[in-house]
């Protein structure tokens, strides 16, 4: 019983992590059909950014949620007003040119932080389940990975910013003819995309000593979750995360942490053959 | 009787729930020349693409020469000795006039013999003068000219094609009338058209196609008069 | 046309022996060697990719392979002629059976990235897990994180005691070099070349065509990955040791970088591309100011923004430009305006 509501806790947790870790690129893949490689890179700045700002004195939730998604935002604006948007409409070139700021970045952070492992300890005791050790930190990434996928789901239903985000995805040229300026559309939306990179490599902070390669570790799992989940934002998410995040945990269990994660990239590699188009791109059409 | 060259078989195609495609039995003799036509979204088209094997069909069966080709790759098709043009032009844009067609005439023949044919064609077809510049550079009707030179190249029993006459200057379209009649003399020809003018000028047989069905199946003229098919024209209600 | 190709046989010997004889001047060839080796990786994903069309995110896994099977072979064998041509066999055929798997899957671009790229993940994961004992392919070891050292060098031919290192082995990798490069120029010149070539440019005219795309990539994509496994079993003779390292993602973006910055389309530009950003970075690693890995993903994104065509094709542009005005050059500039003129009329 005990055991079993661990693994409960555990696949529960894989599948939220692999939703935060690949929110951000599918923000940004949804709706501008760009695949951002730096995104690992993103993530791994918001966990200095958090671990930066916990050094100077700041609340650690305030510096995971607030100053982390703040400070990737802004310099997802840059790279975005610099690079991306001469780019659009040409997928190959993105996907090189972002793998080159991710390499940029990995530079630029060693040169600053240097090249050595960083951290903080979780702001969350465990606790223990019978014989066995819970890390009560997976449970606030647990829900914080819920709380953004609701956040996403009204964001997109309920606001004026969420239709016209909608709109742009279907058809970015319709948007344009309604006055709405692709550019900013654009802009706004890698703002957010590179927000949610951010906070998701806040919240990792506390679990991984941090060095500035981190985000390789990121960014596949970020690639293949979004591009196996499809068109739809959400659905697609949920599905893919669940799917991968269940096959890895039963590996992780049955044989070993390493098993599963190659277990994850191998049912990803079968999904796509099977599957081209993703999971939603063949069941869930037309859902968020 | 003339051989059978292209037979379906209540041929269906459903996208979801609208019938693209519904139930054609198609037949089609050696050496013929047929126009297939219709309104928007008539489903001509869809009928074309299931013969090609670009698309395959949900129901029914395509035989060519009497080996059944359902499902088949666009590859397995053309290598039948099928030649396909598809509505916009495909054409290898970076690729010269002449390597285009040549890469076509390598297909069915051995190097030296590629380099004639190919040469022959791009004599035929007066492309000569511009043999050597890229796809890319040319203007839309000398496209779409090389593309029905590199169908041609291939000396293919069945030529299909769809709309050859889309978006031609008038002297371009009697241009390519000469060759589809020059292909006629080996080839069975199938056309999917809007242009009637062209059709007029080009067609015997006409097969029209109605909300994915076919309408009705006769000599150019008796179709052009027939009440049934102006009112499919014009959106009135058949 | 086999006129051509046998000039082109001529300069390519001639340009060789003229580099093998000055570069050591200038570089020494330990270095030199490195770079030979790079180069001919690099020209492994131009192919590919340059007249192909297939964008490969994980070229480095067919390297890898090649030094791990060239590494694991050579230490159950002995002698170094078997283990260097099962260092192209096996990446050829891995290559040709995750083609196929993608390739008559219909995938195409994005897709062909993600699963290039998770492959080499995945290699990269397990060999870095098989540390343990029980990793053993004969008598190698695999050594997870820490690789295979130690294992017999390239030797002679029939004579495994006279092993070839230093200066010769320098030569033998140039020598190599300019094999693979003039049997990558007269694949292009076939007509299998071409017909990959129209398969770049448009996939569903050359199948309207007749011919089969798929089994072409296929084919395409494991000469590609072969040429790699000769560079990786190089690479281990050169390194003297094989490690994960090899099918990191850093070394997959590298490859792909010296493409993009030599030149896509041309069979010198990967070549040049390679050698001299490799060269460049072995500089940079002798100054500590700036982190090597900033300049090498800012060269990158300077690329892809300025000058997506690559250095060779803008130099033969320039040359073009600035030489091409003798007579024979402007004879072709007016047939070529002439071209223009029709097409435009």
């Amino acid at each position: 019983m005990d055991l079993a509501f661990v693994i409960l806790v555990e696949m529960l947790y894989a599948v939220a992590s692999l939703i935060l870790i690949g929110a951000g690129l599918a923000v940004v893949f949804g709706m501008m059909k760009v695949i951002n490689l730096a995104h690992g890179e993103f993530m791994m700045m918001g966990g200095y950014a958090t671990i930066t700002a916990v050094n100077l004195g700041v609340n650690i939730f305030v510096a995971m949620l607030v100053v982390a998604p703040l400070v990737v935002g802004l310099i997802g604006l840059v790279v975005e007003r610099l690079v991306i948007r001469h780019l659009y409409g040409r997928l190959v070139d993105t996907m090189l040119a972002t793998w080159g700021l991710s390499l940029f970045f990995i530079g630029l952070v060693t040169m600053i932080f240097g090249n050595t492992t960083t951290g903080i300890s979780t702001p969350i005791p465990g606790f223990a389940v019978g014989d066995y050790q819970i890390n009560g930190y997976n449970f606030f990434v647990i829900l914080a990975a819920i709380a953004l996928l609701i956040g996403v789901l009204l964001v997109l239903r309920t606001t004026r910013a969420g239709l016209v985000a909608r709109g742009a995805m279907q058809r970015s040229d319709m948007a344009a003819a309604l006055g709405y300026s692709p550019d900013r559309i654009y802009m706004a939306t890698f703002f957010c995309g590179s927000a949610l990179s951010g906070l998701a490599g806040a919240v990792f902070a506390p679990l991984v000593g941090l060095v500035p390669t981190s985000g390789g570790a990121y960014i596949a799992k970020a690639f293949i979750t979004v591009i196996a989940g499809g068109p739809s934002l959400v659905a697609g998410l949920l599905s893919s995360a669940g799917v991968f995040g269940i096959v890895s945990q039963i590996f992780t269990f049955a044989i070993s942490p390493v098993i599963g994660e190659v277990a994850l990239l191998v049912a990803a590699v079968i999904l796509l053959r099977i599957m081209p188009q993703g999971i939603t791109g063949r069941f869930f059409k037309g859902r968020l | 009787m003339v051989e059978v060259v292209l037979e379906t078989v209540a041929l269906t195609m459903r996208f979801g729930g609208v019938v693209a495609a519904d139930n054609v039995n198609f037949k089609l003799r050696a050496r013929e020349l047929r126009c297939l036509i219709g309104p928007n979204g008539a489903g001509k088209s869809t009928f074309f693409k299931c013969v090609a094997g670009l698309q395959t069909p949900t129901e029914g069966q395509v035989f060519m020469r009497g080996t059944e080709t359902t499902g088949w790759m666009p590859h397995q098709i053309a290598s039948m000795g099928v030649g396909i043009k598809t509505q916009t032009p495909n054409v290898m844009d970076e690729l010269s006039v002449f390597e285009n067609i040549w890469l076509a005439a390598r297909r069915f023949h051995p190097v030296a013999e590629a380099n004639r044919k190919a040469q022959e064609m791009v004599e035929r077809l007066a492309l000569g003068p511009i043999a050597r510049s890229t796809l890319g550079r040319l203007a839309h009707g000398e496209r779409q000219r090389v593309e029905l030179g590199l169908v041609a190249v291939g000396d293919p029993w069945l030529v299909l094609l769809d709309e050859p006459a889309a978006g031609m200057s008038a002297e371009d379209v009697e241009r390519m009338t000469g060759i589809i009649h020059e292909l006629n003399r080996t080839a069975a020809i199938v056309i999917v058209e809007h242009d009637m003018q062209f059709i007029r000028s080009i067609a015997k047989t006409v097969t029209v196609f109605h909300q994915g069905a076919v309408l009705m199946e006769d000599h150019v003229d008796r179709v052009m008069s027939d009440a049934t098919v102006r009112n499919v024209y014009l959106g009135k209600k058949a | 046309m086999p006129g051509r190709f046998v000039k082109d046989v001529w300069v390519t010997v001639l340009v060789t022996a003229v580099l093998i004889w000055i570069m050591p001047l200038l570089i020494g060839t330990y270095t030199l060697t490195v770079l030979v080796i790079y180069g001919m990786l690099g020209l492994s994903l131009g192919l590919i990719w340059g007249f192909g069309g297939i964008l490969c995110f994980g070229q480095t896994a067919f390297f890898g392979l090649g030094a791990y099977t060239y590494a694991i072979a050579a230490i159950n064998i002995g002698e170094s002629t078997l283990p260097m041509i099962l260092a192209i066999l096996v990446p050829a055929v891995f290559a040709a059976l995750l083609g196929a798997m993608m390739f008559y899957g219909r995938l195409t671009d994005v897709y062909l990235g993600v699963i290039t790229l998770v492959v080499t993940l995945i290699l990269f994961k397990f060999m870095n897990s098989t540390a343990g004992p029980q990793y053993v392919i004969g008598k190698a070891r695999m050594g997870g994180f820490n690789g295979i050292p130690g294992f017999p060098t390239l030797n002679v031919p029939g004579d495994p005691d006279t092993y070839i290192w230093g200066d010769p082995y320098f030569y033998v990798c140039a020598v190599l070099l300019a094999l693979v490069f003039l049997l990558v120029s007269a694949l292009l010149r076939s007509s299998f070349g071409r017909v990959a070539v129209g398969i770049r440019e448009n996939e569903t005219r050359a199948s309207l065509m007749g011919y089969d795309v798929r089994a072409r990539k296929t084919v395409l994509f494991a000469i590609g990955a072969a040429i790699a496994g000769l560079a990786g079993a190089l690479f281990a003779n050169w390194a003297e040791i094989v490690t994960p390292s090899l099918f990191s993602l850093g070394q997959s973006a590298e490859i792909i970088i010296w493409c993009i910055v030599g030149g896509l389309g041309t069979r010198l530009g990967p070549i040049v591309g390679a050698a001299g950003l490799a060269y460049l970075k072995f500089l940079l690693g002798q100054q500590a100011v700036v982190d090597n890995t900033l300049i090498t993903g800012l060269i990158l994104v300077l690329f892809v923004l300025f000058l997506p065509k690559g250095i060779v094709p803008a130099l033969v542009g320039l040359w073009k430009a600035s030489f091409g005005r003798r007579p024979l050059g402007r004879i072709h500039q007016a047939r070529r305006m002439r071209g223009g003129e029709r097409a435009n009329g």
